[in-house]
């Protein structure tokens, strides 16, 4: 058991009371809502916040523990961690800003700058060790920022939003890179986000957090598949769809196929909205659609949508509005057709 | 046909006054390098007072601005970062000399630092120390008038620097020492130039403390400004050369000010 974090913070209208455990290697994802305190909790646990209540201990050893006094300043925490916009230090060079916490800890420049350059080569920066963070493009500057927190090879990796900085196109590519780096993490992570595809791709367990407070923790498919409040429904209502790819067509694994619009190949999710599926009686023509047949097993009202949840070759979940839902006459047990634009289909690499 | 030109659109009870104000603040200007004894301006630079008085001044004003670096820049973190109490309370303080008559000044140094003041019957007993009219003094005043201006632009550009690197810097293992060094510094550093630069002016043309507090003794006290005063007694076209001199000086300093610093302060992603 590596990280094992009780923490209890009160400010103002935000009460917060978390309790998480994390293992060697284990990346959690704390997903809620903006102001639900995911910020504050990640701010306690890297020492720049001291929590009202509570015990934070890393390899056994307390970080925080209210009780017996003990708090160990941000410094001195053997942590890395990736703000949502990268900041990275604007006057130094990007190689300075990786080898900047071996610096900090008495590295000799040389062997600090040799061990920066072998990091950015890890994450596809090679040669960009002598620019400036303002050269770099977004989804480069995570990657530095990414890099500039491992190098120090930390207990506990915090994630801070690490995507939503970046625009739809590079999140795709960063998001897999991000996993692929973590898979070769030895400590925990804790990745905060608002996110649930970034909690879906990234995360072996999921705590979703409301209000201060846990709502539902589990595997991010267990999370996605049986929401239990109405808010984890609508945050995670997203229907991922692992599969193979070849080109612009995905096999899935659980049968069936999807047409996207992106190429892509190997191992990949499919995801798929809920408002971007849509529903008919008869099976829809002449459109470069995907079209599945399915039957309707439930349908809850969902603010002005109903969702249906729909099984088949394909398990959806389809937001329609009360009035299409009422003008088909759904029923559950009815028997429908479900379309998907291509464009619609969200794929990335698993 | 009515599009409006740009300040074509100025009502005329405003265009009037603005024009006057312009005028009243560039004649005085105009009228120094109108009435300066162009053609025996070589001779009056190169008398050896002049020259004495020009590096004493341009001397202690640097020291002046140096002093204000090394104490100012300390005293607007803790006013901008700490939490310590009274901070408003201590800001009103520091800036008091802002505000105070410089004059006020030169004599509320002289009652702390004075032969009988109590810090300088002090240094006077213990090592035979008399700062009053030394060029230490001239330092001193020049510091005590100028460091205000240095303090508040230094705090204003640390208040606008984004607090989230000093944060990254302490989860990559910097203490706070470290962090204000490597981090907080350079990214403020525009605001510090800029603060140095107002500073170093300010001291420059530091008059009333320093003549209350330095006295005028030509070589070791008398800076330009004194200098200028003096000659304006006897001598009224030998005042408007040092005048000249101090004009070309501050606005020497408003350029470098204006292109170098003032463009892109406050923008620490810059």
């Amino acid at each position: 058991m590596s990280l094992s974090a009780q923490v209890v913070v009160r400010r103002g209208s935000l009460a917060l009371d978390l309790a998480v455990e994390v293992a060697d290697g284990e990346v959690l994802a704390v997903l809620g809502p903006n102001g639900a305190g995911k910020s504050t909790f990640l701010r306690v646990l890297a020492g720049l916040l001291a929590p009202d209540d509570g015990r934070i201990t890393v390899d056994g050893v307390a970080w925080d523990d209210v009780t017996a006094g003990t708090h160990v300043p941000a410094d001195r925490r053997a942590l890395g961690v990736v703000f949502q916009d990268a900041l990275l230090f604007p006057h130094l060079t990007v190689g300075e800003n990786v080898a900047f916490g071996l610096r900090t800890r008495g590295v000799p420049r040389a062997a600090g700058t040799a061990t920066a350059e072998g990091w950015l080569q890890r994450v596809g920066l090679d040669g960009w060790a002598g620019r400036r963070p303002a050269q770099l493009s977004g989804g480069q500057a995570q990657r530095a920022a990414l890099a500039r927190a491992l190098v120090t090879d930390p207990a506990l990796l915090l994630l801070d939003e690490p995507l939503s900085a970046l625009d739809a196109r590079t999140r795709l590519t960063v998001r897999a890179e991000l996993r692929r780096h973590l898979a070769g993490f030895g400590g925990s992570t804790v990745l905060v986000t608002h996110d649930p595809v970034d909690a879906m791709a990234l995360a072996h367990r999921v705590v979703v957090v409301e209000d201060g407070r846990v709502v539902q923790t589990g595997p991010p498919a267990e999370v996605n598949q049986r929401p239990r409040t109405d808010y984890v429904a609508r945050l995670v209502g997203l229907s991922l769809l692992p599969g193979t790819a070849e080109g612009r067509t995905v096999r899935l694994d659980g049968g069936g196929v999807v047409t996207v619009a992106e190429e892509a190949s190997g191992p990949v999710f499919a995801a798929v909205r809920p408002e971007s599926v849509a529903l008919w009686l008869s099976r829809p023509e002449g459109s470069p659609r995907n079209v599945w047949p399915a039957t309707l097993t439930g349908a809850t009202p969902h603010g002005a949508t109903v969702r249906c949840e729909l099984a088949g070759e394909v398990p959806l979940v389809a937001d329609v509005t009360e009035a299409a839902f009422a003008e088909l006459g759904l029923a559950p047990g009815s028997r429908v057709w479900a379309s998907v634009k291509a464009s619609e289909v969200a794929v990335y690499e698993r | 046909m009515s599009r409006t030109r740009e300040g074509a659109g100025v009502p005329l009870p405003l265009l009037l006054p603005a024009a006057l104000g312009t005028a009243f603040l560039v004649l005085p200007m105009v009228g120094l390098l109108v009435r300066a004894p162009w053609s025996d301006i070589g001779p009056a630079l190169a008398a050896p007072e002049v020259g004495q008085a020009l590096r004493l001044s341009l001397v202690c004003a640097t020291l002046a601005t140096l002093l204000s670096l090394v104490l100012g820049v300390p005293l607007a973190w803790v006013l901008a970062r700490s939490r310590i109490r009274g901070r408003s309370a201590l800001r009103a303080l520091v800036t008091v000399p802002l505000v105070l008559p410089p004059v006020v000044g030169g004599v509320a140094l002289f009652t702390v630092l004075g032969r009988n003041g109590f810090i300088g019957s002090w240094l006077n007993e213990a090592f035979g120390i008399t700062i009053p009219f030394t060029t230490t003094a001239v330092v001193i005043a020049e510091t005590f008038v100028a460091m205000p201006f240095l303090v508040i632009s230094v705090e204003g550009a640390l208040r606008a620097a984004d607090t989230r690197f000093e944060d990254v810097a302490a989860t990559l293992g910097a203490g706070r020492w470290t962090t204000f060094r490597r981090i907080t510094l350079p990214l403020v550093a525009p605001g510090i130039a800029a603060g140095a630069v107002l500073c170093w002016a300010r001291a420059l043309g530091e008059f009333g403390a320093t003549i209350t507090f330095a006295g005028n003794y030509p070589g070791t006290t008398q800076t330009m400004p004194l200098a200028v005063y003096l000659a304006l007694q006897d001598d009224p076209e030998a005042a408007i050369v040092l005048s000249l001199v101090l004009l070309a000086v501050s606005l020497a300093t408003l350029l470098l000010l204006r292109d170098r610093w003032l463009g892109r302060s406050g923008a620490p992603g810059a």
